[in-house]
């Protein structure tokens, strides 16, 4: 388990960075494709998010007057690599070998640098849209961020382990944390779209009103660098909620052979981000853009009371049922 | 946050037209705003003064690519005045045919572009969809989809076939379920009310003050309508009815749009069913005697005016075009004071506006050289 090989075989190939980013253009074409279905169109083709993303590679990079360049370049850079390292704590087949008491905490703050960087992007821009939308990027994360790590931390006091790998072997031996957490699975899809900066909650990028927010000033491979880390969010977002309140990519038994096991879970794992990307689109899909000011008020008076409701439901059901 | 100044446009994703905005806002408030038209002058007025009365209709449709039977009917029905034409009943038909088609497919464009403005995007891939039949039908009767060239002196240049009016009618119970199912939407669909009420309010008083129009002022509560209080074409004979609300914000207007839809699917129904039998046109005379006069319509966006002057000639002395955004204009900017910066496209987009018809001149100050 511990083999060096093995351990970079898993960073490098499957299902880390090689896997993931190919998963990862395949959410984007499904998001979009399923996004057209419903809004009677076509939709792109198969490999249109890769071909978007070679084109963008290959394109110009412009630096806007008097912008660090240095920054701008990394901004992107530290983006991706903060969501591609989160993956790595998320279980894909069964488990992940690098799991340890805290990677739950560990993958929520790898998972919120993306909007950190928006706003220094943004704020770096030089740019009146870009500012704009950069503090709206930090003003959104303040409201939906609490509720959002409410919602994914209540699982773990269920299951009394800050452990993701932990929180789904719970899950294997009682029930789907859902069964127990309606609330904050909602809760959760929630902040997980307000995270992803996706319809309603596309605030700070909202084309009509401010251009693309943060999002002005980017060209070429920063574009495209950037546009991959929001892709790559997603899955890494859809397998954290598929982990913590879907069971994770577990049978609830035990199977004979056990490379079975891993197949069974990489499965397991491909059907329940698909369900999660499913109900992700359908809100996309269904709504229109909110105010920041009506976001406010919403997140803090209704989600974040659900969010600690949960909670609360949570410690009773903890006290009156001791956990195996 | 200090103040800062937002420029929008004339480049701007939000509007699709030239025209710049100089907000002045306080962190998402506005606090005051300066407007800049006139990107786009295209001189048409005066290449209107160069070409016989023939062959100056196809260049009038062009003012606008989406209410160009407006701007050719509200032409030829001043001059049609000026000379003492009787239209006959059957080409009055169809020019009201072709003009309620017309608004229909600019309120589903409106319903699509306030739609995306706002970010729902979906109902604006489906109006979208939708208003394809409307266009359809538009093609079949006149050969195109955005200028319809329907209109002559004395007349329309095409006539309806049977098979026309037939296909017209099979198109429309689908488009009226439709538009049915975008009513129902407009009052209950909780994206679009949490971002339309109460955004860009108009008071009747306002309304008045400003001089707004169309469905912008009907969305405040004032009752006019120029196809009832002063009807042309076949108005008068139509069963209709004049769609006013009292919000007076943007789903007041959103709310009046839906329900010109709905009347005009109505009108166009009734006048499909009892198309008049008769000739298409009679000749008009090559001059036009010496006269004035202001012909006014109900163009989609609201009232238009073109201001026809006449000597005698074959030729126009003077025209001169209000269009209906002009003067809706200087209600966004009372409009849009106090309002937050995520709703100015929506804000702006209510008017429907259609800048580059405005476009039409410029004054200098010659004492400064100050354009305005």
């Amino acid at each position: 388990m511990t083999d060096p090989v093995f351990i970079l075989l898993y960073i490098f190939i499957f299902p880390g960075f090689f896997f993931l980013i190919s998963y990862a253009l395949f959410f984007a074409y499904l998001d979009r494709k399923i996004a057209a279905r419903m809004q009677q169109r076509v939709g792109p083709p198969i490999y249109q998010p890769l071909a978007d993303l070679i084109k963008m590679l290959g394109k110009e990079v412009i630096n806007p007057n008097g912008v660090d360049w240095r920054v701008f370049d990394a901004i992107p850079l530290i983006a991706l690599a903060a969501v591609m390292t989160a993956f790595l704590y998320v279980p894909v087949l069964g488990y992940s070998p690098l799991a340890f008491q805290g990677d739950l905490v560990v993958v929520l703050y790898l998972m919120a640098l993306p909007t950190i960087a928006l706003f220094v992007l943004g704020w770096l821009s030089r740019n009146i849209f870009s500012a704009i939308g950069g503090i709206r990027a930090v003003t959104q994360l303040f409201i939906y961020e609490v509720p959002f790590f409410l919602a994914l931390l209540t699982p773990a006091i269920m299951a009394g382990s800050w452990s993701i790998t932990e929180i789904v072997v719970w899950q294997q031996h009682n029930l789907w944390i859902i069964f127990f957490q309606p609330i904050g699975f909602i809760v959760a899809l929630i902040g997980l779209q307000a995270k992803l900066e996706r319809t309603p909650f596309d605030i700070p990028e909202a084309e009509t009103e401010i251009v693309a927010g943060p999002w002005t000033e980017l060209t070429g491979r920063r574009l495209a660098l950037m546009d991959l880390a929001t892709d790559v969010s997603l899955v890494v977002g859809s397998a954290l909620v598929a982990a913590l309140f879907l069971g994770g990519p577990m049978l609830p038994w035990v199977l004979a052979p056990f490379w079975l096991n891993g197949i069974a879970g990489f499965v397991l794992f491909l059907v329940k981000t698909l369900a999660v990307l499913l109900l992700l689109s359908s809100i996309k899909v269904a709504t229109g853009r909110i105010r920041i000011d009506q976001l406010n008020d919403i997140g803090w008076k209704y989600i974040a009371s659900a969010a600690v409701v949960q909670v609360g439901i949570v410690l009773v059901i903890n006290y009156l049922w001791v956990v195996p | 946050m200090p103040e800062v100044v937002v420029s929008i446009g004339p480049q701007h994703p939000a509007l699709k037209e030239p025209v710049n905005f100089k907000i002045v806002a306080d962190g998402e408030k506005i606090v005051r705003l300066e407007l800049d038209l006139s990107y786009n002058h295209r001189g048409i007025e005066k290449a209107a003064e160069q070409r016989n009365f023939i062959r100056v209709l196809p260049l009038l449709e062009r003012v606008c690519g989406i209410c160009s039977h407006s701007h050719a009917t509200v032409f030829s029905k001043g001059i049609e005045e000026i000379m003492g034409l009787e239209i006959p009943p059957r080409a009055q038909y169809i020019r009201t045919i072709i003009a309620e088609l017309e608004r229909m497919h600019s309120h589903l464009l409106w319903l699509g572009v306030a739609a995306h403005v706002i970010g729902f995007n979906t109902l604006f891939m489906w109006t979208w969809r939708d208003r394809e039949a409307v266009q359809d039908t538009l093609e079949e009767m006149s050969g195109n989809r955005v200028h319809y060239g329907m209109n002559e002196i004395g007349g329309v240049r095409r006539d309806l076939t049977p098979a026309q009016v037939e296909a017209a009618l099979e198109r429309l119970p689908a488009l009226e379920e439709r538009i049915k199912k975008y009513v129902e939407m407009v009052n209950s669909e909780e994206t679009m009310l949490i971002r339309f009420r109460d955004v860009g309010k108009m008071s009747r008083e306002e309304a008045l003050k400003y001089g707004a129009v169309g469905p912008t002022a009907r969305a405040s509560g004032v009752d006019y309508d120029v196809r009832r209080d002063d009807p042309y074409l076949a108005y008068a004979e139509v069963p209709w009815n004049v769609i006013t609300d009292t919000h007076g914000d943007v789903y007041g207007r959103t709310r009046v749009r839906v329900g010109e839809l709905w009347e005009s699917t109505q009108i166009v129904r009734y006048c499909l069913e009892n198309l008049p039998a008769g000739p298409i046109r009679v000749d008009a005379p090559k001059n036009a005697p010496k006269g004035e006069i202001l012909s006014r319509y109900e163009a989609p966006r609201g009232e238009l005016a073109h201001f026809i002057r006449t000597n005698g000639t074959d030729k126009v002395e003077r025209v001169d075009i209000r269009t209906p955004t002009l003067a809706n204009w200087t209600s966004v900017a009372v409009c849009l004071v106090n309002q937050n910066i995520a709703d100015i496209p929506v804000i702006v987009a209510a008017i429907d506006p259609c800048l580059s018809c405005t476009s039409r001149m410029t004054v200098v100050n010659r004492v400064d050289k100050e354009g305005r």
